[in-house]
């Protein structure tokens, strides 16, 4: 048999020494009635070999004091937070918390992980390719055309944190290492931000004074009630 | 915080007044304060803030964290009677001080 990757034993633990099938119910899964029949009625046996002599271990020095237990296995995949109804690709959204609060941002996907992706446009209101919680915004009844716009590449892992932290050890180095690299936004997340926004600006032109709209921030007003009104 | 953009202040929460404790007559109970949001006169309107989180920012002498601002971070719990009150639960009790104080109530976690 091909060896597997990953090891999935039979008989899963309910609780650590405790497994979900019985004796004979094992006997059933191992298939050993098959190869019992296979070799007639008993279960084939041959001959032990011989061990080469090893060299022997030395007894370990610690021996843990109590029982160290396994943690169960947890197999639990989270689902993807469901988008609500109203937020569709291409809705305005207004940003309620951060430093990007009370602007309009165009909606473009949800992501994997059940972060909303979001764009500015940069050039309109300054917002770039964004992540954004689904409870921290409030979806707008008005959508944008967002048809020309490919946003497959755009991913969780494109947004993630560059793990890259090499450790230089020398006192010279220390300072001019530490001000170098500070948030230098590579030119390739630029580039996909001016691709991502040129069908995106056509579109929002297209329709009067949508542009201005997205430039504004939203306010609450004296007399504003958020719980009357109608987004 | 980014001082990028100039007087651009928006206001992105509600503003409400700490009217004071959970009380009965002769009792207070001080883990739930009462607070009156501004523009919520029934109990049907309440709904809408029901989960919503709110701060209650105080000053104070020393800089913690670079500023002389502190915050009690809180939620709206459920309405208190018919006419708009509304039960807040904070991280920590609100200070007897607060009565009478604003309170911001946010429009998030959103569910529109």
């Amino acid at each position: 048999m091909a060896p597997k990757n990953s090891k999935v034993t039979r008989n899963p633990n309910l609780i650590p020494g405790i497994g979900k099938y019985s004796r004979s119910q094992m006997y059933h899964k191992k298939g050993l009635w098959a190869i019992k029949a296979k070799n007639g009625g008993q279960f084939p046996h041959h001959e032990k070999k011989a061990k080469p002599e090893t060299t022997s271990e030395k007894p370990p020095k610690f021996y843990p004091a109590d029982d160290v237990k396994k943690p169960l296995v947890n197999k639990r995949k989270p689902k993807p937070t469901k988008l609500r109804t109203s937020i569709t690709p291409g809705t305005v959204l207004i940003i309620l918390t951060g430093r990007f609060k009370g602007k309009r941002v165009v909606f473009l996907k949800q992501l994997p992980s059940g972060l909303l992706l979001i764009t500015g446009p940069f050039k309109i209101n300054g917002v770039p390719l964004r992540r954004v919680n689904q409870s921290y915004v409030i979806a707008t009844s008005t959508k944008v055309d967002i048809s020309g716009v490919d946003v497959n590449k755009l991913d969780d892992k494109y947004f993630g944190k560059k793990a890259e932290k090499k450790k230089k050890k020398g006192e010279g180095e220390f300072f001019e290492a530490e001000k170098e690299d500070k948030n230098v936004l590579p030119q390739e997340k630029k580039d996909d931000q001016k691709l991502v926004d040129a069908s995106l600006i056509q579109s929002i032109e297209a329709v009067p004074d949508l542009k201005a709209y997205l430039a504004a921030r939203f306010s609450l007003k004296s007399g504003m009630k958020p719980h009357e009104l109608v987004f | 915080m980014v001082k990028g953009r100039q007087g651009e202040r928006v206001r992105l929460y509600v503003r409400g007044t700490v009217l004071g404790y959970k009380r009965s007559k002769s009792n207070q109970y001080p883990n739930t304060s009462l607070i009156q949001i501004e523009g919520l006169n029934t109990k049907e309107d309440v709904a809408w803030y029901c989960g919503k989180r709110m701060a209650y920012i105080y000053k104070a002498k020393v800089k913690k964290n670079g500023t002389h601002y502190r915050c009690i971070w809180g939620k709206v719990i459920r309405p208190h009677g018919n006419s708009g009150v509304v039960r807040a639960k904070f991280k920590s009790n609100l200070p007897p001080k607060s009565m009478g104080a604003k309170v911001r109530v946010f429009m998030y976690p959103s569910n529109i």
